[in-house]
């Protein structure tokens, strides 16, 4: 092994060539990879958003036909919740940070990690296929009958989101096992930071959830294919049957897609606030409850598909449950910014944002699960806006906070401050006047996904579609900010923050190879500010 | 019969020692295991709920599978995981050439139950017991056995799909006992065989009774 050689040099510069990143099994490079990914199909799936937004100005027609304006809501749909936020925060960051933050030399299955990446590439591949094979047109969600209808590019969109559950279910394995496995001397588990519980939390979903997805998406093919009539009522199947296997997996994917935000907030907020955070042990298991409760509550998205009222009562019950590990999150993060030493810094204002529009996503959901109202917000603009209250208001804004946090420890560059909170700002501004809108005229019965609507809605659509292009700006605004910065020569020090998590503290900017020169023994949690010298 | 000729396992860069890299490899196939448990198991609540659905279907398609066909497969299963459990038994006590023969009846097993997984299907198709609008059988009352022959179809094969990437892994542990020595430290191919082989025989003992059985 050559790389012995090499083991005490940046991971950046231990060998070069295109043909070592596609080949590389460290966990370092491969998370850099997935974060290049993931960003071209944020740009991608949020470019569809654009433009349909922009069609909506007006009631009638603009510039989009009907059906290409129902392939670009799917477009959308489909890119951002299985290229972009499912395998996000986990595979960008996650990747990057969790041997780190534990103290391992890398994940317990390197070439497994690998495979987890090409399968998302493949995943990839075909979603784009599907865009040359036509118009898929089924809503992410794929419903049963209409996505049975043959369409070739439904049927490549399928196959795409089974190969990117695939990747999913190896990284979460991958995860679960090293941080059982691999954690450093002294990482004892009420050490981790908490974003490793997050993640923890999110591969046991990934793990058990994730398979469901897998059979449903084969059956679909293969109903597809050879109408055998599982889930085609024409042919005797059960439609509702599609929905209760789709929603097994896609309501834990629902936390799937969050739970990781809330690690990176904790780590945020902790830091920035320079201070122990508030009940460790509450945020850490209020994870796992989530994930718990989050496999039971999967028909509170069939209140109105015809399940029998005692199936409705009890899965409403459930959901209401969730508010409580969502609530001691947000209260928890809120204590600890009492009397902390508050910096505002970029990442911090990301951090600040979550707390914000997770507020009001938490809260919109519990209104969702109340069984008479969700009768009447059902399919309407309340819900669009509360699951993009979470989707983007809390996963992608934490997403886009953790990039600020780790790009120093990442690339080594600092990035310019002043025009990184002037772009979080324009985020904040834009991405609430698309969505706040939303929820009024969702509350006022305004349908979801139609290309027409009452001109009595025009002006919350304006409004929006003013929003979307402010979040555009700000959002490029950040990104050309971070690009900016690697032209600079390398200037970040090894702790920026003054955090307390290992991969401040014992790794280098950037990290070597095996990420620490020798193995790190851990002392201390990890927000004890108070405490100085480890 | 171990050779002197074999190497050692080595330690992969990024584990302490074998404990840990043994220790971590085997929980993680549990959890992928787990995982494979997860998605046959949605399957087969699928079968249970058409049953539901379609009694008749499944009461008049069920005297077309043979039981007998079933319970013959039943035990080459079950009888390769008993040899592959043996293999593992002889891996640790560094018996080379006994994991070797273990590995081997395994297979042969495995195919055995593809021979007659293959009968089966040719009587189907023979039949015109297919899925779907394929499905052109005779004397049927029931509007819906072309559900169960769909599912006996997908359900089965699978199965037969898991039958064969088992058949790969033991075929890979054949390959590593020529290059590699097992100890009582590092069996880890035979042991990942045998526990995904483990898993083959589970769904089966699952589907065996709910198409061939129950109905």
């Amino acid at each position: 092994m050559t790389a012995h050689v090499h083991d005490n040099i940046n991971y950046l510069k231990t060998s070069k060539g295109l043909k070592s990143w596609l080949t590389t099994v460290d966990h370092k490079r491969i998370g850099l990879m997935y974060l290049a990914s993931i960003l071209v199909f944020f740009i991608t799936g949020g470019l569809y958003a654009l433009l349909f937004r922009l069609e909506l100005w007006t009631p009638n027609k603009d510039f989009l036909s009907v059906d290409q304006y129902n392939n670009f809501f799917t477009m959308h749909g489909v890119i951002m919740v299985f290229l972009v936020v499912v395998p996000g925060i986990p595979g960008a960051l996650g990747n990057f940070v969790l041997p780190l933050q534990i103290g391992a030399k890398d994940l317990a299955f390197p070439k497994l990690n690998l495979t987890s990446l090409y399968l998302y590439w493949l995943g990839a591949i075909l979603a784009v296929i599907s865009l040359l094979a036509g118009h898929a047109d089924s809503g992410w969600t794929f419903y049963a009958p209409y996505s049975l209808s043959k369409n070739p590019a439904v049927m490549w969109m399928l196959t795409a989101a089974f190969l990117l559950g695939f990747s999913s279910i190896l990284t979460g394995l991958n995860f679960i096992v090293t941080i059982h496995k691999m954690r450093a001397p002294g990482m004892t588990w009420f050490r981790m930071p908490l974003f490793i519980w997050a993640l923890y939390a999110t591969a046991i979903m990934q793990v058990f959830a994730t398979p469901v997805l897998g059979i449903t998406l084969i059956l679909m093919l293969v109903e597809n294919f050879f109408h055998i009539g599982i889930f085609d009522p024409a042919l005797g199947g059960d439609p509702i049957l599609m929905q209760h296997f789709f929603w097994f997996y896609s309501h834990p994917a629902v936390y799937i897609i969050v739970v990781p935000a809330f690690g990176i907030a904790s780590e945020l907020i902790a830091t920035f606030s320079k201070k122990e955070i508030f009940g460790y042990k509450f945020i850490a298991f209020s994870s796992v409850a989530i994930t718990v409760i989050g496999f039971l509550v999967w028909g509170h998205h069939m209140f109105v598909a015809g399940q029998s009222e005692v199936a409705d009562t009890i899965f409403s019950f459930l959901t209401f449950f969730t508010a409580i590990p969502s609530a001691i999150k947000v209260f928890n993060w809120t204590t600890t910014l009492y009397k902390g030493s508050i910096e505002l810094r970029t990442p911090m204002l990301y951090g600040l944002q979550v707390l914000f529009n997770f507020t009001i996503g938490g809260l919109t959901g519990i209104i969702l699960a109340i069984l008479s109202v969700d009768i009447h917000l059902h399919d309407t603009y309340f819900v669009v806006s509360h699951f993009h209250y979470v989707a983007m208001g809390t996963t992608m804004i934490a997403f886009i906070g953790g990039i600020h946090y780790w790009w120093p420890k990442m690339t080594g560059r600092m990035y310019n401050e002043v025009v990184g909170k002037f772009a979080s700002l324009l985020v904040f501004v834009g991405f609430n006047t698309v969505f706040f809108p939303q929820l009024i005229m969702g509350s006022q019965g305004s349908p979801r996904r139609y290309y027409h609507y009452l001109p009595d809605f025009q002006i919350f659509h304006q409004i929006s579609t003013i929003g979307i292009i402010i979040l555009a700006v700000g959002l490029f605004t950040a990104l050309i900010n971070l690009l900016m910065s690697l032209r600079r020569a390398p200037d970040a020090p090894q702790n920026p923050w003054g955090a307390r998590t290992l991969e401040w503290e014992f790794a280098e900017t950037p990290p070597v190879l095996f990420n620490f020169k020798e193995t790190p023994v851990v002392t201390h949690g990890p927000y004890e500010f108070a405490k100085e010298g480890a | 019969m171990a050779s002197t000729t074999l190497q050692e396992h080595e330690v992969a860069h990024h584990f302490d020692d074998l404990e840990q890299e043994f220790e971590s490899q085997k929980f993680g196939m549990w959890l992928f295991m787990a995982s494979e448990i997860m998605m046959f198991g949605a399957l087969l609540v699928g079968g249970l709920f058409l049953l539901y659905l379609h009694p008749d279907a499944f009461a008049e398609s069920r005297p077309h599978l043979d039981w007998r066909l079933g319970a013959l497969n039943t035990f080459f299963l079950l009888t390769g995981g008993f040899t592959m459990a043996r293999a593992a038994g002889f891996a640790q006590q560094r018996e080379q050439g006994k994991v070797r023969t273990n590995l081997i009846l395994s297979l042969l097993l495995a195919c055995g139950f593809l021979v007659v997984k293959t009968i089966e299907y040719k009587a189907k198709f023979h039949h015109g017991l297919l899925p779907g609008h394929a499905f052109h059988g005779e004397g049927f009352t029931s509007l819906h056995a072309h559900i169960f022959f769909g599912y006996y179809f997908v359900a089965t094969g699978l199965h037969a799909l898991h039958v064969l990437i088992g058949m790969g892994l033991m075929i890979w542990c054949l390959k590593v006992s020529k290059r590699v020595q097992f100890t009582r430290d590092y069996y880890t191919p035979v042991e990942f065989a045998g526990m995904y082989w483990a898993l083959v025989d589970l769904v089966w003992v699952f589907l065996f009774p709910l198409l061939y059985l129950v109905g």
